[in-house]
């Protein structure tokens, strides 16, 4: 009955074969990255690398929520930065060993994520985005003045102490191992997520949300579920950086914190598999190797936002992608 | 094809209205735009919606589906009260919408847009029974939604809302914007779904292809029902419905 006018443009209906959920290309990258994490420590300071990790994590968590739900939250330090302090203090002060400090740091996290959410998922837009953001400023006071966050000094010191018990995760090689398994882990977990059917309602709800709730879906549901999602990764991201530095600090629930986290993500590109990373990977490089420039650093990074904003809006990720036709 | 049916659950001949609109308003804002409109559809009947632009079709059927958010009057389905309800409640009672603007997810290929929708009850059509009625997207199975062509992205649209076992299907002016080949193909796809016995709520501004598929045509004009008429008495009454849609 019907196939008029379809009949020879409609056969090679693109490259789409899949490999766990990757397409070819993002298959390729994934290999360079492994590759990439395998050889680097060898080559470059692994400190500097397990901190860059760190943020790559933070900022594919929070890519989750604002490329592939369009929720722009403007608080996402208050779940970095409370990560952090939970797994320093169970580290600390608990004694407890560094893989359940951070388990615990993600929980709670995730629960002020649950809390935070229900109430900002309520409006939209700039609203939402204002939300967060008070809601984040009163973790960041909270810290300020709560016994246990050791206020302007932070939780200093805090052991590394021994994986599962046994390893000791003191030397840099070690933590740097520890670091690169989380942030694959939580890597993989993410593309699983954005991949399942609940990844592609959240797609649904970033496009269009009136039909997605009139094909029958309770979007507040859904966006609540990556909210909580996505502070819990975040929370992960904080709890490892703490460890790496054995510190956790005001600067990470400091709201400038939430603003290079978007930064990192508009700068690898929205919405793309790896741009956050690279983003991440931009960002902390340039805050190490110019950092003796001093004040210069956050007037190059403020350059560097208006030219991806002004010229490649896809970010560099996704920029790439789009010469050379894949997604990233 | 397809002489085989496989009606939706519970879609048997019974002659009590399957939807009762009554008294319907609603307004956007501050505006007015549905003035009390009153509705019958029978189970299992073709129903459609004509007007001119602005008299409140879309409106009518934005107003069922719950996304006009302030509408009073009463919503009747199946013997059970809508109009307070959530567009989300609405969708799992078995009402589905196909909206103008056709809504196809952009991130999503064509089989992931036909999976995307909750089964809300037993009895939908499966996914290959679909691909059986529209063979232009099992050809494109891979596509990404919006790269297919006007046509296809309608049959996407109506094809989408098919497998999760609603009953009544909304329809906004699928003929819109679409080639005469194509629109008698949709036509052609209406009267499938209606020997399926789906109930259908169908919005034109093309009373052509309206008569070539509708049991009933109620005539709306500045957020009323004015008229209606039967299908059969269509071409007597023609002068009246020129009237009415200034064609």
């Amino acid at each position: 009955m019907a196939g008029q006018s379809m009949t020879s443009s409609a056969v090679p209906a693109g490259p789409q074969e899949s490999i766990f959920g990757f397409t070819k290309a993002q298959f390729i990258a994934l290999l360079v990255m492994f590759a990439a994490l395998v050889v680097a420590p060898f080559f470059l300071y692994p400190v500097f690398l397990m901190k860059l990790l760190c943020f790559a994590l933070f900022a594919c968590a929070f890519n989750l929520l604002i490329g592939y739900v369009g929720l722009t939250s403007f608080g996402h330090a208050a779940y970095f930065g409370m990560g952090g302090y939970i797994t320093a203090h169970s580290a600390k002060v608990w004694g407890l060993t560094p893989e359940v400090s951070i388990l615990i740091g993600a929980l709670l996290a995730g629960v002020q994520g649950a809390i935070f959410g229900w109430v900002a998922i309520r409006r939209q837009g700039i609203y939402f985005a204002m939300i967060t953001l008070a809601l984040a400023q009163m973790i960041y006071f909270l810290c300020l003045q709560a016994p246990f966050t050791g206020g302007e000094d932070g939780i200093q010191a805090v052991p590394r102490g021994h994986l599962f018990g046994f390893i000791s995760l003191a030397p840099d090689m070690n933590m740097y191992w520890f670091v690169a398994a989380v942030f694959v882990l939580c890597f993989l977990l993410i593309h699983r997520i954005v991949h399942s059917p609940f990844g592609q309602v959240l797609k649904a709800i970033r496009e269009n949300e009136p039909r997605t709730t009139s094909l029958g879906y309770r979007t507040d549901d859904y966006k609540l579920v990556a909210f909580i999602l996505s502070a819990t990764i975040a929370g992960v991201a904080g709890g490892t950086k703490s460890l790496v530095f054995g510190i956790a600090t005001l600067t990470d629930v400091h709201w400038s914190m939430s603003g290079e986290v978007l930064l990192m993500t508009l700068v690898g590109g929205l919405g793309t598999v790896f741009g956050p990373m690279i983003g991440a990977g931009v960002i902390v490089a340039m805050q190490n190797y110019l950092a003796e420039m001093g004040a210069w650093v956050t007037v190059i990074q403020g350059v560097i936002f208006i030219a991806c904003v002004l010229a490649f809006r896809r970010g560099i990720v996704g920029e790439i992608g789009n010469l050379l036709r894949v997604r990233l | 094809m397809a002489d085989v049916m496989t009606a939706p659950a519970g879609a048997k001949a019974s002659t009590g209205a399957l939807m009762e609109l009554r008294g319907l308003e609603a307004w956007y804002g501050e505006s007015h735009v549905l003035h009390g409109v009153d509705i019958d559809i029978r189970e299992g009947e073709v129903v459609t919606l004509l007007g001119r632009n602005g008299a409140g079709k879309t409106s009518t059927l934005r107003s069922i589906m719950g996304l006009v958010p302030r509408r009073t009057g009463s919503v009747k389905y199946d013997g059970k009260e809508f109009v307070n309800a959530r567009p989300d409640v609405i969708a799992r009672a078995g009402i589905a919408y196909c909206p103008e603007e056709r809504g196809i997810f952009a991130s999503l290929d064509v089989t992931e847009n036909l999976m995307l929708p909750p089964m809300v009850r037993p009895g939908g059509m499966p996914l290959d029974e679909i691909y059986t009625l529209f063979p232009n997207l099992k050809e494109r199975a891979r596509s990404q939604g919006t790269k297919l062509s006007g046509g296809e992205q309608q049959m996407l649209a109506i094809a989408r809302i098919l497998r999760t076992g609603a009953r009544l299907l909304l329809l906004d002016e699928p003929s819109e914007g679409l080639a005469p080949v194509i629109v008698q193909q949709i036509g052609r796809t209406i009267r499938e779904l209606k020997k399926r016995g789906f109930t259908v709520l169908l919005v034109e501004q093309n009373f052509r292809f309206a008569q070539t598929v509708a049991d009933r045509h109620y005539v709306m004009e500045h957020g009323r029902v004015v008229d209606m008429v039967a299908n059969e008495d269509l071409n007597a009454s023609l002068d009246r419905l020129h009237q009415y849609l200034g064609v």
